[in-house]
Parts: structure tokens; sequence; C-alpha cells
């Protein structure tokens, strides 16, 4: 999610405290969006045990169902609410017609028929909705930037964007761990066929969970869509990092997915930045400037490896 | 050879890739002619990841960094020869070439490099981990290649006139056509034996029970490994072909969907099926050429058609088309 950032014009080497605690948030707000993608991602690998690569066009359904109510109503709240319950409807009519077919399938029949459903959802977008981007735009009272203390200017509708990601964490944390539904979905991970013994309608209970997935993956794209731009296509760039978010942190674990998400999120940004700036320090500038980019942007996938070669379950994976 | 019908069915198709384009080149119609050496390039990526699909199980979603790695050895060993100047100069002088002979075993080398690598870090793991990190690892090299400026970065490198193979003129469509069918045939005819060699065997038992082949003291892992070593090479030498054929390249030869369409190949013509791949990129091609005339969305269909066999076809075209393959010969 290549955080657009606003130094690029006045960075030095020496840049200041302030600069760099913009670039600390900047990575914080990616990375939460990304938790808000890989947490339905894991969550549904982890219950039902299906990699969903169509996860990235739920985002983007999101983005766009947000810019057409947005459009329709002018209301920004109204946007996310129908990205949110329109990424969920649209993932739950998907789940009842193909994915349910695939749970007892192979990762290659998901692989193949979750990549035949980006194929349909992109180009069925571009087909409505064309293939110039849409623009989604904050409400001005919180597009502007806000004054936080040691002198840091930081746009509160990202800061809001944070405060959603949390909430969505704090959200999901108490449904599986404290609420009966959390039970049964943590049943249904350990034991598919006892907890259908015992009466809970497991279909039903999978739709749900990938109702969920889809809406968080559509709420994503609708709050990200408002910073940069909905077009088609916005998000498989995102479903993938979410792949290595989860691989860091664990496949199934909601714990590794934050805190995976936190670490791809900072070093993504970070490393955009900070790079290029240290290779300056012992090399001619434009050379610095395209292999330290360069670089960056491999970093991400550099830490995935490091942490597969340390612990190839990721980090709060469960061994075997 | 026994005569069984998916021979039979192997025999058609290698007879229409020889055929088809000797008619296109009496009634004069070299389209054709670039169309079918597309199919042949493509099934040759796709051959080469269905060593690693089909014979080892190894569902990898980012062959595309093979292809691609083909491709920018092509591409940049050709701007310098074209450019004059020198690759290197230290420790050795190496400058560009524009020799096939050259390009090839490189492309080959470099990709099986890149493909040890990441099959080592990738093979620590296994099942839908294995998808993930290879479809990371493609997006890193999709996005290295873009920011990398030095080679054309997003806009891609063109190429102004194609490599050479000694005794053919490879501007001459059909010429560079033969070079590329005849490719193809050889990693065919390497594809067949390496199933029926007791590495193929071992891998073939390695896809289906790990712990048996480690009980009879074999190394699954280490299989694996060279298979998908020998699997990227051959998508390294495929993306090098590409290279010659459109005097381009660029990073969408890294982009995750290319990994994704190669494939789609073998899964529409039938996983494990020796021609599978083959059959599965002529139609490909095909599809898109035809489709892609009628309407821009022809995805769609491409994506239903998938779905559809998918969901109710085991065994691709292939298997549609000559039935279940028989366990015993």
């Amino acid at each position: 999610m290549g955080a657009a950032n606003s130094c690029t014009q006045t960075c030095g080497v020496f840049m200041s405290f302030a600069l760099f605690a913009e670039q600390v948030l900047n990575g914080l707000q990616s990375g939460i969006m990304l938790f808000v993608m890989a947490a339905g991602l894991t969550l549904i690998f982890g219950v039902m045990g299906l990699i969903n690569l169509a996860h990235g066009s739920l985002y983007m359904v999101g983005a766009f169902a947000a810019a057409a109510a947005a459009a329709w109503t002018g209301s920004f709240l109204l946007a996310l609410i129908a990205a949110l319950i329109g990424a969920a409807l649209v993932g739950m009519f998907v789940e009842m017609l193909v994915i349910r077919r695939l749970y007892d399938r192979d990762h290659l029949d998901q692989v193949l028929a979750t990549f035949a459903l980006i194929l349909i959802f992109s180009e069925g977008t571009r087909f409505f909705f064309g293939s110039f981007p849409l623009f989604l735009d904050v409400p001005k009272v919180i597009a502007g930037p806000i004054n936080l203390p040691i002198g840091i200017e930081y746009p509160v509708y990202r800061l809001i964007i944070i405060g959603v990601g949390l909430c969505v964490a704090l959200g999901l944390w108490l449904l599986i761990s404290k609420t009966r539904l959390g039970v049964q979905i943590r049943a249904g991970k350990n034991d598919r066929e006892m907890i259908a013994a015992l009466g809970v309608n497991i279909s039903a209970l999978y739709t749900f969970v990938f109702a969920i997935g889809a809406g968080l993956a559509g709420l994503a794209g609708a709050l990200v869509g408002a910073i940069q731009s909905v077009q088609v296509g916005m998000g498989e760039p995102v479903l993938i990092l979410a792949f290595v978010v989860i691989v860091i942190g664990g496949i199934g674990s909601i714990k590794g997915a934050f805190i995976g998400a936190i670490l791809v999120g900072l070093t993504d940004t970070l490393g955009g930045i900070f790079l290029p700036e240290l290779f300056k320090l012992f090399m001619e500038g434009s050379i610095a400037t395209s292999l330290g980019s360069a670089l960056a942007s491999m970093l991400i996938y550099i830490l995935m490896a490091v942490i597969l070669v340390c612990r190839p379950q990721g980090l709060f994976g469960v061994e075997g | 050879m026994i005569l069984t019908r998916e021979n039979i069915l192997n025999f058609v198709i290698t007879a229409g890739l020889i055929l088809v384009p000797i008619y296109a080149v009496i009634v004069e119609e070299p389209f054709t002619i670039t169309l079918a050496t597309r199919a042949v390039i493509f099934s040759l990526a796709a051959v080469g990841l269905n060593i690693a699909l089909g014979l080892g199980g190894m569902v990898s979603l980012g062959h595309a960094v093979f292809f691609g790695l083909g491709g920018y050895t092509m591409g940049i060993l050709a701007f310098h020869a074209q450019s004059y100047i020198p690759l290197f100069e230290w420790p050795i002088l190496i400058e560009g070439t524009k020799q096939m002979l050259v390009v090839w075993p490189l492309a080959m080398i470099i990709s099986a490099i890149a493909a040890f690598v990441i099959g080592l870090l990738s093979l620590r793991t296994g099942g839908v981990y294995f998808i993930m990190i290879t479809l990371a690892f493609g997006q890193m090299f999709f996005f290295f290649s873009i920011s990398w400026s030095a080679y054309g970065g997003e806009d891609g490198l063109s190429i102004y006139v194609r490599n050479q193979f000694p005794l053919v003129n490879t501007l001459v469509p059909i010429q560079f056509y033969a070079i590329c069918l005849a490719i193809l045939m050889l990693a065919l005819w390497i594809n067949a034996r390496l199933a029926k060699s007791s590495f193929g065997l071992a891998l073939s038992a390695a896809r289906q029970n790990t712990a048996r082949v480690r009980n009879v003291g074999l190394d699954p892992k280490s299989i694996k490994l060279v298979a998908f070593v020998i699997s990227g090479a051959i998508t390294g030498l495929a993306g090098a072909l590409f290279a010659d054929l459109n005097r381009f390249v660029s990073p969408t030869m890294f982009s995750w969907q290319l990994s994704g369409e190669i494939m789609v190949f073998i899964i529409i013509g039938g996983i494990g099926r020796l021609y599978g791949p083959v059959l599965g990129a002529i139609i490909f091609v095909t599809l898109e050429h035809f489709l892609g005339g009628i309407s821009e969305y022809w995805l769609v269909f491409l994506g239903l058609l998938l779905l559809l066999i998918v969901l109710f076809s085991r065994g691709g075209l292939v298997g549609l088309l000559v039935g279940r393959e028989r366990v015993h010969e």
C-alpha cells in the first residue's frame, strides 16, 4: 500500500523529528489498513481452510460501493456504511454461489477458482464503472491537518483511519473471545464435524465468517480509496501485501496478522523514505535514489524471507 | 509408443502446430504465425510450471519471476549490445550479446539460480504458505523491475532487432517459429523422459506421500527443490523467447497476473498431462484473439470458463477429450 507521503521534495539526511514522526504515523496507518484486510483473510483461512485470492476484489467492491454511495447521497459516513454492507452482501452471495463448493477442494482448485473470480470482478467492474479512476472525497472537516504535540502536523482523516482500524481489531477480539459466536468460530477451526454434531449450523456459520471478512475488506477499500483513488485492480497489490502479513504473522492468527501488518506497514513506508537517504551518505545522488528505492521496494519481502528462515510457521503460527 | 487416445490427441496437436503456420505462410497471413509463436512460447512456460505443479504438486503462483528473468536477461544483454556499452568492465570485460545461443543458457542459469533461492525458502513451508510466498516473491521482482530505472523501469526496454541464431534468419516469422517449436518439442521430450525416470517417480511419490518417501530414505524436500529449479529454468527460457518475439521487455512479464495465467494454461489443458499446458496455451491465445476482438471485456468469459472447469470438470480439456488417465501402462 505505497503510502503517500508529503516529504519527498524536502527530505534531507537530517530529517527533523516531526517529519520522522509523520512517517511513522503513515506507516502505522497503512499497517492498520493492511490488518483490516489481512484479518478477514486469516479468519477465513483459519476457520474454513480456504485461500481466497478474490479478497482483493471485495476490497475493490467496497471502494466502488463507497464512491457510488457518496456520489448519490453526498455523505461520507453513508459511503463507508455502503462499503461495509455492500462488500459483505457481495461476499455472502459469492460464498453461497461459488466459495462453499471449494472448502473440500485442494488449495490449487481454490486458487484457480478465486483467480477466476478476480477476472470476473475486475472486468465486470470495468464494464460498469469504466477504466478511469473514481474519486472519493473526504469531508472538509476531517480532511485538513491537526496539530499534535511536539510540532507534528497530521491529517485528521488518517488519524481516524488508525482509530477505525484499532476499533476493528478490538471488535474482532471481543467477537472471537467473548461471544457465543466466537466460541463456535473457534470450535469450527478445531473440529468441524463435532460442532456440526452439536447442532451448530456450520454452513451458515461459514457464510457469516466469510461475510465478516468481506465487509472488513470493503471497509478498508473505502477508507484507503479516499486517500488514493478508486479503480479496477486496486485490490490485488493490497491482497499480496496481506498475504505477506499473514505469512509473517502465522496463518489463522489474528494477533499475528495485527503485528505482521504493523511491521509491514512501517517497513514499507520508512524503507521507501529512508533507504535512498541512507544510500546518499556514501553514494552519488541519482544512483543512490535509484538503488535505494529499488531495494526499498524489496524490503518487506526480505523481511518475510528472514522470518521464514527463523520461524517457518510465522511469528504466531502453530507448529505443523 | 502405445496408441492410446491421449497419444493420438498429442499427435494431432503436434501436427496442428506444424501445419497451421505452414498454411499461414502459403496464404500469406504472417499474423497467424505470430499468434502461433505466442502460443508455443506460452506453452513452453507452462510446460516448465507443469513440472513443478503437475509432477511435484508445488502450487507456485510466482512463475512469472522466471519468465521475467529470462526476458530481462535477453533484454539487458541486447540493450548493452545495441548501445555498445559493456555490461561490466571489471573484473573482466563483459559485453552485451545478440546471440540466442549465448542468451538462452544464461537466461536458464539465472532463472535456475532464482528458482533455487526461492524454492529453498518457500519449501521450508508447504501448502497454502507456499502459494502465498511464491506470489510474494513474484511481487518483489515486479516492484524491483519497476523501480530500477537503469533498464527502463516502468517503461520497459525496447530491442531494435531480434537476436541471431546461426544459419537461421530469425527476422522471418516462420523461421523464428520453427526455433520456438523445436525448443518446445525438446522440452516436452525432456518432460516425458523426466516423468518416467527414477527421479520423476520419486517426485510423484513426494507429491503424494512425503512420509513414505522419507521412509525409503529419500529426501522429499531436495527432490522437490531440484524439480522447482528445472521448472524455473524452462520457464526462464520461455521468457527469453517471449522477449525475442516482442522485441520488448517490461515489468508486466513479472506480474502476478502472468503467474496466474501460466497456471490457467495448465488447468484449461489438464494438469499433469504432457500436452495439457500446450493445449491450454493454444486455447488461451485463440480465445484472447477472437474474444478479445469481439469484446474488450473478454477476460470475464475466460473467468467464467475457468470457474466452470475448476468446479465441474477434473482433468481439464485433455481429460474431457481422452478420459481419465490410465494408472498402469
